[in-house]
């Protein structure tokens, strides 16, 4: 019989080892669904793991991808530290895209320098406002923050539609429900020549380091972690309930929409009633994947991204279904979760009790 | 099984209970190594330690929640394995816990229904427990709801429904840590009358003179070990402590109290309780000078905890002059900011509210004390924190493995001795301490209770609430009783004892 027991402390080891574990798991059922499919499972992961990166284009399209993801990640994760579960950032990075393109459309005409800067401002402004009301709700009316932030998704995203479809609908642009194309100057200059990738990616690593410091060395992030670890002890020691969930959402908010102006400043280039394929969601994923440090984000991100690029190249060399794209995708998240029990516990085989003597 | 209590007279029978080599090893420490006890019919049997000798260990053994890694037990004369509490149970073994497990929206008969073996609840079972309570001078209504009923009642329902088992051994875990002076005496003759009709009883405690008055025998457990056997009755306080601790007991040194300013007023003060088994508070008044101890005593659960947030500021009240802290009305200032006006406050629970468990010891001296410079434009100054806990660990011994070990590695005696001293060291003017000792062991709590007269004697205005009437008559200067949410008027310690403050704790007071 196999036991679940606590660990005295949690062990280091099995931090270091579960990913490991977890990526021999995935492996190995990935090698019977694809055996399933009819398909050589060595060709699906090299579809899924190597082809994806195999040429500088890849590479930078890996990077392109995952730079929102850690983006918003790193911010989710200053909230999910102090108990602050703000589910919606991918409304809050749509809010982002519109208050960043906004000026962007604004600007249509101008060279100036400063329309990038106003642009990300404006970005990170559209994030933060979107996730002041969830912290509002909550502290005034107690409102749950998880439902009210997720409900704001689709407020958002219905904006920016009504928006696409009607005032900032291109008027050249055969009645296509998108906005103008951005100027030169409203773009992100790209980083790798040949690539689609720009510096959205060092903002983004930049914004990493900071929430790094913010978390470890300032007594702000000092009092999240506490909120989050222990409630009780952080009324005791009067770190303000209030504060920390105003803190939470508006990092996670001025994270998301800086990472909105970002995609729209680069590889869209213009409003579309879409501006994410998920990255608020999946960085949640991404978030807890990397165990809520930031070094683990950055990593958690590439791989997320690498699980995007892989999932598409499957399809398209294997012709395998989307679904089982997605089914394998699934199964490495939650290999990766749920090995990160043994951090906290370890297994034991139980031998049955031995029969008492009968008195 | 119808000898006498005196065990001299049982002497030579065979015993109810023998462990022999009894080993538990935890992975950082060992529990109980190679423990011999033998309980005889009818005995009363002292398990005397301190905190972390390993005193639950043995009980946790005996009642099947923890397997031993070796040794043996014997019931009445055969060799046993008690594999859960199920099989004790049914052996004969019950045990009455420190901490109840009773349902509060239930009532007395269905609690204790859920507990006995399926079967066993019948639709006689209010007679049986009528019949039993009676018995025992334990008198009970098996109609009524748990959360009407106090502390002590608690420990009744508990202590019958172990009884309706028909135990040929009873284990009690601190029963009088809860209880009243008069509720004590009423117990003790409960158990001698249990033991006179042959059932054995371990007693766990740290109350020497408890001990002292009801045991017949007693078992010194040290770090794990058997230090010591004897007959508490032939042995004095200081023995029994110098066995236990293995050196004299401490006495704090009381001074005069050279009392000045009002530090601490609390004026008219009541509040609604925040949840359905809470206490409300209803006008409350207090004063607290500087350089002087008043003590709080009463029974826990009569608004203790209400009235330590309501002074704290963890619970914000609706009239700020209902709280003043060195002259400033302070009802409405948050925790963090009573404790800029000089506040200091060590809770009841050390761990998740005067500590963050995962957090490095550094950690949790920054908690509170950020202010003591530890903190410069908003970032942490690491090395200033970690020096700030290594003098903490010095200056009041706490054993720890450092200021990187985590809070919850540390025991509850030493985890106390660190917040104590994190409190003290900020150089409070106005001091609030809730059941400092709770928990410690006898040298650490001797410790703790000079540190706050030390303080007392630098002019700082310290408010104790505790449920060990000795400890408040040994440091305070003036004595209030808590019942029921109300707080009496506060007496000059010299000018009171034990049992006028046991009879205001059943709450006759105006």
């Amino acid at each position: 019989m196999l036991k679940l027991e606590a660990r005295p402390e949690p062990s280091r080891l099995a931090g270091w080892m579960s990913p490991l574990l977890a990526a021999a798991a995935t492996l190995i059922v990935g090698f019977i669904l694809f055996t399933v499919m009819g398909k050589d499972p060595w060709l699906a992961f090299y579809a899924f793991f190597v082809k994806p990166v195999t040429t500088l284009y890849g590479v930078g399209e890996l990077l392109l991808k995952a730079t929102p993801l850690m983006l918003i990640a790193v911010g989710l994760a200053a909230g999910y530290r102090a108990n602050v579960w703000n589910i919606g950032a991918e409304g809050q990075l749509t809010m982002g895209a519109i208050f960043g393109g906004g000026i962007a459309l604004l600007f249509q005409e101008s060279t100036s320098p400063l329309v990038l800067p106003m642009m990300l401002v404006a970005g990170v402004i559209g994030g933060m406002l979107w996730g002041a009301i969830p912290a509002y709700l909550r502290t005034r009316f107690n409102a749950n923050e998880i439902l009210t932030s997720l409900m704001l998704v689709y407020v958002a995203t219905l904006t920016l539609s009504l928006l696409v479809h009607g005032a900032w609908r291109d008027p050249e642009g055969f009645n296509f429900p998108q906005s103008k194309m951005f100027a030169e100057a409203a773009l992100l200059p790209t980083l790798l020549p040949e690539t689609r990738l720009n510096v959205a990616l060092l903002l983004a690593l930049a914004v990493v380091a900071a929430a790094w410091v913010f978390m470890r060395k300032s007594l702000a992030g000092f009092q999240m972690r506490v909120s989050g670890l222990a409630p009780a002890a952080a009324n005791y020691a009067g770190i303000s309930a209030r504060r920390t969930v105003w803190l939470g959402m508006l990092i996670g908010g001025a994270c998301a929409g800086l990472a909105g102006v970002s995609e729209v400043a680069g590889p869209i280039g213009q409003l579309l009633p879409s501006v994410s394929p998920g990255y608020g969601f999946a960085a949640i994923i991404v978030a807890f994947v990397g165990r809520l440090h930031p070094l683990g984000i950055v990593l958690a991100s590439l791989l997320m991204s690498l699980l995007y690029l892989g999932g598409e190249s499957a399809q398209i060399n294997l012709a395998l279904p989307s679904a089982v794209t997605g089914l394998f995708q699934g199964t490495l998240l939650f290999f990766l979760l749920a090995a990160d029990v043994f951090i906290h516990y370890r297994l034991r085989i139980a031998r049955p009790a031995k029969r008492a003597v009968p008195v | 099984m119808n000898s006498a209590g005196s065990p001299d007279t049982v002497a030579k029978s065979m015993p109810r209970l023998k462990l022999a080599g009894i080993t538990k090893v935890y992975p950082s420490v060992v529990a109980n190594q190679s423990i011999d006890l033998r309980v005889l019919p009818g005995e009363i049997h002292a398990v005397l330690g301190e905190n972390g000798a390993g005193k639950s260990t043995l009980m946790k053994i005996i009642y099947g929640v923890v397997k031993p890694d070796a040794g043996t037990i014997h019931w009445e004369g055969k060799e046993v394995t008690i594999a859960n509490p199920a099989r004790a149970r049914r052996l004969g073994i019950g045990m009455v816990f420190q901490h109840f497990s009773l349902f509060e929206t239930l009532t007395v008969g269905e609690n204790i229904a859920l507990a006995l073996e399926t079967g066993r609840a019948g639709a006689d079972l209010p007679t049986r427990i009528r019949d039993v309570s009676a018995k025992y001078g334990l008198p009970l209504d098996p109609h009524r709801h748990i959360h009407t009923m106090s502390v002590g009642e608690r420990q009744r329902v508990e202590i019958v429904r172990c009884l309706l088992q028909d135990p040929r051994l009873l284990i009690m875990d601190e029963p009088t840590s809860v209880l009243t002076p008069q509720a004590v005496d009423k117990l003790f003759e409960t158990l001698r009358r249990l033991a006179a009709e042959g059932c054995s009883i371990l007693y766990i405690s740290h109350k020497l003179d408890e001990i002292r008055a009801l045991c017949h025998k007693a078992t010194v457990l040290r770090s794990g070990q058997v230090t010591g056997e004897c007959d508490p009755r032939r042995e004095s306080t200081s023995s029994l402590a110098r066995m236990m601790i293995g050196s004299d007991l401490p006495h704090p040194r009381h001074r005069e109290a050279h009392a000045g300013d009002a530090a601490l007023v609390v004026s008219g003060l009541s509040l609604p309780a925040d949840d359905p088994f809470g206490t409300s508070l209803a006008r409350i008044n207090l004063r607290v000078r500087a350089g002087e101890i008043v003590g709080i005593a009463g029974v826990s659960g009569n608004g203790q905890n209400e009235l330590m947030a309501a002074l704290s500021g963890e619970r914000m009240l609706a009239d700020a002059t209902t709280v003043t802290i060195l002259g400033t009305a302070a009802g409405k200032l948050d925790a963090a900011q009573r404790r800029a006006l000089g506040l200091a406050f060590v809770p009841e629970e050390r761990l998740g509210r005067g500590a963050v468990p995962e957090m490095s010891l550094a950690d949790n001296a920054l908690l509170t004390a950020h202010r003591e410079g530890l903190v410069t434009h908003g970032f942490i100054r690491a090395e200033a924190t970690r020096a700030y806990a290594e003098d903490t660990i010095n200056a009041f011994g706490v054993k720890a493995g450092g200021a990187d070990a985590a809070a919850q590695s540390l025991s509850g005696g030493n985890l106390q001795k660190f917040i104590v001293g994190r409190e003290i060291r900020q150089k409070p003017r106005v001091m609030i301490a809730a059941q400092p000792t709770w928990g410690v062991d006898v040298g650490a709590a001797a410790q703790i209770r000079q540190a706050l007269l030390d303080l007392r004697d630098a002019g700082v205005a310290i408010l104790v609430v505790s449920e060990e009437l000795d400890e408040l008559f040994e440091i305070c200067d003036g004595l209030a009783v808590i019942a029921q949410g109300r707080l009496s008027e506060v007496k000059p310690v010299r000018e009171t004892n034990a049992e006028e403050i046991g009879l205001l704790m059943s709450g006759s007071f105006n």
